[in-house]
């Protein structure tokens, strides 16, 4: 087993505790680190495949930004342990088992497909030690994927104003 | 880099990762003694200076002080998050450190080892990725305390983190644009001169500010330590701490300072170069007297870090939020768009400095014209002593 694989089965492993986790905890405080543990062994798992903008990304994105936000939400709202009860909790059952045994179908099929195609990875030598470096992820944001790139900056600027409107609106109507 | 065997490679690694850990620990007792010497000198007093020569020993009482007392944790505290919070902030800084350059190469046994932990291609997101960590030892520290001025200091710096971030990740920008195809550090560090107009700090002055500041914000210092303003909050965040818990926070802080002027020495003062003085010498001297220059450079910054602490006062909190959004950001924004306009207009880094320079003039010109005129008429709540909502006091700011 080299290096590699060792790290991988680690990440793996990390991620998968986080995401178990996520949906233990009675918290939601503990529920949300859990979940940025999740986001940081995959982000490891990004650099082990080269990918080394994509993992930073994600932890600046996920963990640094997003997360503090739900943070801050859950501390700010004081939520307690959760607990599934009553009427709305037998809903929310039948609607899990639907999720779950979807999620393990595709889970499952990857699974299959994988070891049917392990013939062809084990043939290709490119798949390691290709390092993507921001310069040629830049290239290609501003080259070939141009307009799904300003698409997105246009979608992300809409929000951007949408906040500020809606909170505008909020603090003019109180005045 | 020449090809090195993988054991002198982890060998090599090992040894200055030990180095570097030791020397951050070892500065955090220097910062803590030179802040104490540094404050009386400035107010006309001693400082500590009984143990040892000079008190540079007081540290080191002071550590052992912090491992006798008593370990205590509150009962009204969330027990586990209480243990973790200050390890989750000492440990993002700690790592940061992993990737800042501290000298060109040393040849040692025949093979030349660079004077970094590790050069990786994506340098300053990862020291972007990994300070926006910081914030989770603030914040879940501060929440599972269980107190509430606790929870106000947590809050407050992690809004200011979280603000000051976008400056200091724009102020970057413009030193990308002239930097070749990579995020490098030691790519950086390396194209800048030897002499100190070849240096960023020159053709990026607005943006340099802009970041210098954003640092002192990020590291929750004196003019923006509003975190832990002793006066309202008790000491905020790390209130209910005590003994090593409360000595870590304050590490980290220190840390963030050491490796927060580290990486400014790396982008904008020219890391380890200092006319020429980096070539004197062998293969080994020149890499000992390039980690010293990077060495001095990051000290006179540190004395800076402490200078401003003494001089400055408090910013308001409404001040603090201004200051961030209303001035730093459009400066670091301007210097992107002017950076990069210039750049390709005329290709020289003269132009693009002074350019630099009279774009922030004229954007916090305009900027100040337009908050004099818009002068809101003095907030309502400071005169009648009906309830303050939230909502009333995002209206104010």
């Amino acid at each position: 087993m080299n290096p590699e694989q060792i790290l991988f089965i680690l990440f793996g492993a990390v991620s998968l505790i986080g995401a178990i986790a996520v949906i233990s905890f009675r918290h939601p405080i503990y529920s949300a680190l859990s979940l940025i543990v999740t986001f940081f062994a995959q982000a490891g798992l990004f650099v082990l495949l080269g990918a080394h903008f994509v993992a930073a990304a994600q932890v600046i994105v996920y963990a640094g930004a997003i997360m503090v936000l739900f943070l801050f939400v859950i501390m700010l709202l004081n939520l307690g342990t959760l607990s599934v009860k009553g009427a709305m909790g037998s809903k929310l059952k039948g609607f899990a088992i639907i999720l779950g045994i979807l999620f393990a179908a595709e889970g499952i099929y990857i699974a299959v497909k994988a070891m049917n195609d392990t013939a062809v990875a084990a043939a290709e030598p490119a798949t390691e030690a290709v390092t993507i470096t921001t310069y040629q992820i830049g290239e290609l944001l501003f080259s070939k994927y141009l307009l799904p790139f300003e698409v997105t900056s246009l979608i992300l600027l809409a929000a951007l104003i949408g906040v500020i409107v809606l909170v505008k609106r909020e603090s003019q109507e109180e005045n | 880099m020449e090809s090195m065997p993988l054991l002198v490679l982890i060998l090599s690694s090992i040894v200055k990762i030990l180095i570097i850990v030791h020397m951050l620990l070892i500065g955090v007792m220097i910062m803590i003694w030179a802040e104490r010497r540094v404050s009386g000198w400035m107010q006309d007093r001693l400082g500590p200076n009984r143990v040892g020569p000079q008190g540079l020993l007081q540290p080191v009482a002071d550590g052992l002080k912090f491992m006798f007392k008593e370990d205590l944790i509150p009962n009204h505290v969330d027990k586990p998050l209480y243990v973790l919070a200050p390890a989750m902030l000492l440990v993002p800084a700690l790592v940061t450190v992993a990737v800042v350059p501290f000298g060109s190469a040393i040849t040692l046994f025949g093979y030349e080892i660079p004077l970094h932990i590790a050069d990786i291609n994506i340098g300053i997101l990862y020291i972007l990725a990994i300070t926006s960590l910081g914030v989770y030892g603030v914040v879940l520290g501060a929440w599972a305390s269980n107190n509430k001025y606790s929870l106000l200091g947590g809050l407050r710096s992690s809004a200011q983190m979280i603000s000051y971030e976008l400056t200091l990740g724009l102020g970057i920008i413009g030193i990308l644009m002239l930097t070749g195809n990579t995020l490098s550090l030691r790519t950086i560090a390396v194209e800048q001169g030897a002499y100190p107009w070849q240096w960023n700090f020159l053709i990026h002055f607005p943006a340099f500010l802009a970041f210098t500041t954003a640092m002192f914000a990020e590291t929750n210092r004196l003019p923006f330590d509003l975190a832990e303003a002793e006066q309202e909050l008790v000491a905020g965040y790390h209130t209910e701490y005590s003994s090593m818990k409360f000595a870590m926070f304050f590490m980290a802080e220190y840390m963030n300072m050491i490796v927060g002027s580290a990486v400014t020495v790396t982008l904008f003062l020219g890391g380890w170069h200092f006319f020429g003085l980096e070539n004197v010498g062998g293969p080994v001297w020149s890499g000992l007297i390039s980690f010293g220059i990077f060495f001095v450079k990051t000290a006179i910054f540190l004395f800076v870090f402490i200078w401003v602490r003494w001089t400055l006062p408090r910013f308001r909190y409404d001040q603090l939020m201004n200051f961030g959004w209303k001035f730093l950001l459009p400066v670091a924004l301007t210097s992107i768009v002017v950076t990069g306009t210039l750049w390709i207009m005329t290709g020289s880094r003269l132009v693009v400095g002074i350019g630099n320079v009279v774009a922030a003039f004229i954007v916090v010109s305009i900027v100040a014209g337009l908050l004099v005129m818009n002068k809101a008429p003095e907030p309502a709540m400071r005169n009648d002593d009906s309830q303050i909502t939230p909502s009333a006091l995002d209206a104010t700011e």
